[in-house]
């Protein structure tokens, strides 16, 4: 080693070891270079190489916000009388500019909304909806009220599976009248649904359709097999429609393709079907997650909001099964439906079509809590180390 | 999109002896599947002798993902937590399940304590053929005495074989934690903005990694962050804070901001597992049953949002079910559905008068109907639809009439039972017609659902009542 390269790092170490060394040698700074053997210095500049910051080194965090170039339109459900229809107020929903709940980028702009799921016959329904609800199953204006008047949903679904030839087979006309006692009976925007029947929906969804001309309500579903009458429907009557698809983005955007012939795009909700927890659950949040980031990024197929049936959670035997071992049913299922509810939510979903008071509740405590303007209010976090429970 | 590091650039930095002692036979082999994050950079013993260190040090930084990993482990048993490349799921697979650590307190009586390790080491849930279970202990001082937790860490430590989390703002009582433990290495919690240097000099003198909890303030994160890496702390775990309720927005911001500064900026003071803590629901004065309920959500909605360690209090099953449930789903490879090996099992003792009845290999497909037909006595022929479930498969053609047929033959049952009926699911009857057509055998098309394959099967094959 050169002379003068010695020096310099003896006494760069020196500046970082000072104390040390002097301690441990005790002798003249300036003598060191010539007594030192390289042994000796070695394994004190593998113990005290780095210098170790004594104070808080300060930076900053910077939020990662992004631009996007797509945004997510709106779309307006129900009408007022001054808009032609007869409910209480109109809702809104959609126009995101950002993923779901990324509020650091943005605001989210419209609230989800919860909607209650009612059937036009007696279904067999999980033992804690039936209790939760009481004694109206079989009354579908009754079974409406109490959703409005006791649990607070935005929405009614009004589900005609009657009309299903392997049900009841309900005529179209009949199945009309139901949806206009669940019209005179609550006075928010509704969802009227079919039995899924490719051959009977479009006539009982056409029908519907006309008594509830005006009100702008959520013609459920179209889909690949059937979308024409319905979206003709749609468009006589000043109604949007719900497209579903099976967890499948390529074919959500064919059946989108198909409407925008009939509809502009703040007349059309995307369900791109939402499994149940542990039945696939994975499946529909993913499916959800891309539609709405393609959605930012520009793809106009899939700028549409999006709703998920939640009450399909009860499907998972876990939600439902007499095992006590898992214990009470009455905390499990509506649990499961709750996260469920709460997945979706983070995907991006706008539009909750729910069972259980107990899930639609934390839901709508959830989203309060993340819709909240101004500082969010912080507790004392640390406390969770040594508090008793 | 994720980075994917080149096999060709991780070759050129191995020993390229193709000495074989990482079990594969080359060293290129092993360098693919270094890339693809399927094995360890360990298991290459060559490399870890003098000579290539700097060439370690390379491949290290190299491999490392966006997202460091973290090993915590007890005599016995590891965990690791981290380890991710993406944000997002549809990119690549998630690794590392996010590790589920129970809490106990220094202060519950000895029994009770050690009933609540037991039930968390024994908790299992089986779920489409996989054993779901918790990870860790978090062990948590509330007596505030070096001496008590010390003793309580060692009681847990006997009990269980889990790893655990020492909890802790109090130097004093961390060390005495920490020095109870014997050949293990627990995670360190925490440090923060008054205690971090001691902390720092505890997980360095153990070896441990060190969480580091700034609650509610990332610059504060960000800057303790900064300066343990500086003062030698390599392997960290970020606590950016768990808020409830009110606090829930922060908690969701913090979180999401976190990954995405580690996984699409790759800024590397946000590159490390993050920690949460869903047991802050147990904070306040609401019936249990409510905290547990909100615990539970809260968990479920920080898997979602990235965390990769998290602490609950309850152990009640009811709570607990969905989060292990939901972890087990998010961390599923998007592009692999979960199946089992296609072919014939024997359930109870058939004869050959038995039902013959067949499915799909769709994991949730193949556990859903066994749970149905466990205390009957038949064949059950597992049709390969490349791992989807049956209406699905219809749909998609990957159960069709040949694949039936070709099952039948390919299993051998036509030798094990006498007749030629074979019970389908409900949902596969469109291609029931083609099947007899194909196999020569009788289809009858059973329910829907497979719990209604027990009263099929004594009403429609034994014709009883
Ligand atoms: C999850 C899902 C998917 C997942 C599949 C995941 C997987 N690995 O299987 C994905 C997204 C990949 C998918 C793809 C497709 N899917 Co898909 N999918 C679903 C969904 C939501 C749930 C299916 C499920 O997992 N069920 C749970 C399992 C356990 O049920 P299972 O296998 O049927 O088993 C039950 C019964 O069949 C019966 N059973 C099973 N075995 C046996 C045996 C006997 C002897 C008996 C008696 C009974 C029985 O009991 C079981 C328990 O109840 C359904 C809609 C729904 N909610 O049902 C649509 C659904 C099945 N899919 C559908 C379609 C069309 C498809 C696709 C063709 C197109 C698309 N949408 O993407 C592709 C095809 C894929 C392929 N390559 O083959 C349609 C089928 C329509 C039809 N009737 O023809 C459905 C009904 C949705 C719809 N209404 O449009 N799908
Ligand atoms: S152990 Fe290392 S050197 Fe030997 S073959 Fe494997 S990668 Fe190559």
């Amino acid at each position: 080693m050169e002379k003068k390269e010695r020096e310099d790092t003896i006494s760069k170490w020196l500046k970082d070891l000072e104390e040390l060394i002097l301690e441990n040698f005790q002798m003249e700074v300036d003598r060191l270079e010539l007594i030192l053997q390289p042994q000796v210095v070695k394994p004190l500049l593998e113990r005290v190489a780095p210098a170790k910051p004594t104070e808080l080194l300060r930076e900053e965090f910077k939020p990662p916000i992004r631009e996007y170039p797509g945004q997510v339109v709106e779309v307006v459900l129900g009408a007022t009388r001054a808009e032609g229809g007869s409910r209480c107020r109109s809702i809104t929903i959609g126009g995101e500019k950002t993923p779901a709940f990324y509020l650091f980028e943005g605001v989210q702009p419209h609230r989800p909304v919860i909607v209650g799921d009612v059937f036009d016959m007696e279904i067999s329904l999980p033992k804690p909806v039936r209790e939760s609800l009481g004694d109206v199953l079989s009354d579908p204006a009754e079974w409406a009220r109490v959703y409005v008047e006791k649990y607070g949903v935005d929405m009614i679904d009004i589900e005609l599976i009657s009309t299903d030839p392997l049900l009841k087979d309900t005529p179209a006309r009949e199945a009309a009248k139901t949806v206009e006692e669940v019209l005179q009976a609550v006075d928010v925007p509704l969802i009227v649904g079919g039995s899924g029947n490719p051959e009977k929906d479009g006539e009982v969804l056409m029908k519907a359709a006309e008594v509830a001309e005006g009100e702008r309500v959520l013609l459920s579903s179209a889909t690949l097999d059937l979308y024409e009458p319905i979206a003709e429907a749609a468009k006589k009557y000043g109604h949007v429609v719900l497209a579903w698809t099976s967890l499948d983005i390529n074919q959500q955007k064919e059946l989108d393709r198909r409407l925008f012939e009939y509809l502009p795009r703040e007349r059309i909700v995307m369900d791109p079907t939402s499994a149940a927890l542990g039945y696939g659950i994975e499946y529909a949040f993913t499916v959800m997650e891309r539609m709405r980031l393609a959605a930012l990024w520009g793809d106009e197929e899939l700028q549409m909001p999006m709703a998920a049936a939640t009450s399909n959670s009860w499907a998972a035997r876990e939600a439902w099964k007499k095992a006590p071992e898992l214990g009470p049913r009455r905390l499990r299922g509506p649990l499961w439906e709750t996260i469920a509810s709460l997945t979706f939510l983070l995907a991006g979903v706008d539009m909750f079509i729910m069972l259980h008071p107990a899930a639609m509740r934390t839901l709508r405590d959830v989203i309060d809590w993340l819709m909240a303007e101004g500082e969010a209010v912080k507790t004392a976090y640390e406390d969770w180390v040594s508090m008793e429970v | 999109m994720p980075k994917r590091v080149s096999p060709i650039d991780i070759f050129n930095l191995l020993p390229k002896t193709n000495c074989g002692e990482c079990g594969e036979e080359t060293c290129f082999a092993f360098a693919t599947k270094l890339a693809d994050r399927k094995v360890d950079l360990e298991l290459c013993k060559p490399l870890f002798e003098e000579g290539f260190k700097e060439n370690l040090e390379k491949l290290k930084a190299l491999l490392r993902p966006a997202v460091l990993e973290i090993r915590i482990h007890s005599p016995s048993r590891e965990v690791r937590i981290g380890g991710k490349v993406v944000m997002y799921r549809h990119e690549l697979r998630y690794d590392n399940p996010t590790a589920i650590a129970i809490a106990v307190s220094d202060t519950m009586p000895e029994e009770e304590m050690l009933a609540k390790v037991k039930r968390a080491e024994e908790f299992k849930y089986s779920y489409i053929g996989m054993d779901l279970t918790l990870d860790m202990i978090a062990v948590r001082c509330v007596s505030g005495d070096p001496d008590r937790f010390g003793e309580r860490v060692k009681k847990v430590a006997e009990a269980t074989e889990m790893p655990l989390i020492l909890c802790s703002y109090d130097p004093a009582v961390m060390e005495s934690g920490l020095s109870a433990l014997k050949d293990s290495r627990p995670l360190i919690y925490a440090a923060n903005k008054g205690n971090w240097k001691e902390m720092a000099d505890l997980a360095l003198m153990y070896g441990c990694p060190l969480v580091v909890s700034a609650p509610g303030d990332l610059n504060l994160l960000r800057s303790l962050t900064k300066t343990l890496l500086e003062y030698g702390v390599e392997e960290l775990v970020l606590d950016p804070g768990t808020y409830p309720d009110e606090g829930l927005k922060t908690t969701i911001n913090n979180f999401t901001m976190l990954r995405r500064c580690a996984c699409e900026l790759e800024d590397e003071l946000s590159g490390f597992p993050l920690l949460a803590a869903p047991i802050v629901a147990w904070k306040g004065e609401e019936d249990p049953t409510i905290k547990a309920w909100k615990e539970s959500y809260l968990a479920c909605m920080l898997i979602l949002r990235f965390a990769d360690i998290i602490i609950l209090n309850s152990i009640e099953t009811w709570s607990i079910l969905p989060i292990v449930i939901l972890r087990q789903n998010i961390y599923t490879d998007p592009v692999k559905p979960v199946s089992v090996e296609p072919g014939l099992r024997v359930i109870g003792n058939p004869d050959r008068n038995s039902p013959v009845l067949y499915t799909t290999n769709f994991a949730l497909t193949y556990y859903t109907v066994m749970d149905d037909i466990r205390d009957l006595d038949c064949y059950l022929l597992v049709v390969d639809t490349e791992g989807i479930s049956v209406e699905s498969a219809v749909a998609g053609r990957k159960l069709t009439a040949e694949k039936v047929a070709e099952a039948i033959k390919e299993t051998g049952i036509e030798k094990l039972v006498d007749h030629r009926k074979i019970i389908s699911p409900g949902l596969a009857a469109r291609i029931s017609g083609e099947t007899e057509e194909l196999s020569g055998w009788e289809v009858l098309v059973g329910p829907r659902d497979s719990s209604g394959i027990k009263d099929f099967i004594k009403k429609r094959f034994y014709g009883e009542g």
